[in-house]
């Protein structure tokens, strides 16, 4: 395998016009300058070329900071708690997937915690270490594999579908016996909230130019 | 000088997978410079990747709708739950719109992106020319929504957590789970390994013959 260094001349003149291709039907596009709020469209298929965002960096900084004081409470403290009679159960999110896999449902055990512990943490940190720099005007050394890491990881990142998981279980168990929401229920919430506006607002296309690869 | 569609595959050029960067084409195979991704004009095997496990999660989708989700033990005796059953549970209760969500998340959704792939491959590999555009949105639709299959998953999970009083009651996870969790991975990697291009490339062929 070699880098091919030849090419890299034309693509620095290339970057001028800003030729891309529809990830989606290979057609060639010269990217105009697109103007926040508005999407560029490929001509054939219709999908998404590129969607610039308001202030992108800086939104998304602010999101992660808050996101990660957010995902530290969301798992310390009892997410919500079950009553029968004089019994009373708290749960953390570590709990349900101890017990699952005490349970020999080890495969399941590991989805879980993958999709909504491990991805959201490490995507949270991929997202400060690389634009907390870029914030100071300067570019973390790690960057590439770093947000390489990140776009990888991001389809896993399930949090959103758990919280839709614990309203459902609620409606299960409310006949059964009572349910007190807990301090991180909340926390979820807003960890939620939070990561579903990070996938709006972070420009992907912008981290991108901002690798010096010449 | 043929009025091929200007694509990158057909200006000897290659679009990054990751970072979109449009590369020159070369011989040998290179890295990206940008992102260091290995440069590929379309994903390998794209089409035999897709069937292998299109197949594979058809084959798990029936215990994952036979074998009971989960097991609920009372003073009242043992009580075995599928998919389906947790889905009537909710009609007879009353509360229709979880009934809606859980049928919508667990059946629905594996079955129409199952059959979304199946119906593009086909159409790759008998290069029917009907309709790109839709195909190509069907596609995105597929790669959208099969997340939220996981919904079932979550949900035992967290009624495993939850309800756990020794003799009073008990909740335990089924093998059905286990099944379902592997149709939800598989079909997700099956979406990814698809490549809507070849959707577009065929077309090409077809204007090659009429020439």
């Amino acid at each position: 395998m070699i880098l091919c260094r030849t090419y890299l001349v034309s693509q620095t003149r290339m970057k001028k016009d800003h030729f891309i291709a529809c990830h989606e039907c290979d057609l060639i596009h010269n990217l105009p300058e697109v103007p926040v709020g508005e999407i560029a469209r490929c001509l054939r298929c219709d999908s998404t070329l590129y969607r610039p965002r308001k202030d992108s960096l800086n939104r998304t900084l602010a999101l992660a900071m808050a996101g990660f004081i957010l995902f530290i409470i969301a798992n310390t403290f009892p997410f919500i708690a079950f009553k029968i009679g004089a019994q009373v159960r708290e749960t953390t999110l570590a709990t349900g997937i101890y017990e699952l896999y005490h349970q020999n449902m080890g495969p399941i055990a590991t989805l879980v915690l993958v999709t909504v512990v491990i991805v959201p943490a490490i995507n949270l940190c991929c997202l400060l270490y690389i634009i907390f720099p870029l914030q100071l005007r300067r570019v973390p050394k790690f960057m590439v594999p770093v947000f390489r890491l990140y776009l990888f990881l991001k389809p896993w990142g399930m949090l959103e579908i758990f919280m839709v998981g614990i309203i459902v279980s609620g409606f299960k168990l409310i006949k059964m016996a009572s349910l007190i929401p807990g301090l991180s229920l909340f926390a979820f919430f807003g960890l939620i909230f939070v990561l579903t506006t990070i996938m709006v607002t972070l420009d992907e296309h912008l981290i991108w130019e901002k690798v010096d690869y010449s | 000088m043929s009025d091929k569609p200007s694509t990158a595959l057909n200006m000897g050029m290659v679009s990054c997978h990751r970072c979109h960067l449009l590369c020159r084409r070369v011989a040998a195979p290179s890295l990206c410079p940008r992102c260091g991704t290995l440069l590929q004009s379309r994903k390998p095997n794209s089409i035999a990747r897709t069937w292998a496990l299109v197949i594979a999660a058809i084959i798990f989708y029936i215990p994952a709708n036979i074998l009971p989700i989960t097991h609920t033990s009372s003073f009242a005796g043992v009580q075995s739950d599928t998919i389906m059953s947790g889905v009537i549970y909710f009609v007879h209760s009353g509360s229709w719109p979880v009934a809606l969500i859980i049928f919508i998340a667990s059946v629905f959704v594996p079955l129409v992106k199952l059959l979304i792939l199946i119906i593009l491959m086909i159409s790759v590999q008998f290069r029917w020319q009907w309709r790109p555009v839709d195909r190509t949105r069907l596609y995105r639709l597929t790669e959208a929504i099969g997340r939220w299959s996981m919904l079932d998953i979550f949900v035992v999970t967290i009624l495993v957590a939850l309800v756990h009083f020794g003799s009073l009651a008990n909740i335990a996870a089924g093998t059905g789970a286990l099944y379902f969790a592997a149709v939800v991975v598989i079909t997700m990697f099956a979406a990814e390994s698809f490549d809507a291009r070849l959707i577009w490339d065929t077309l090409e062929d077809y204007d090659d013959r009429e020439n």
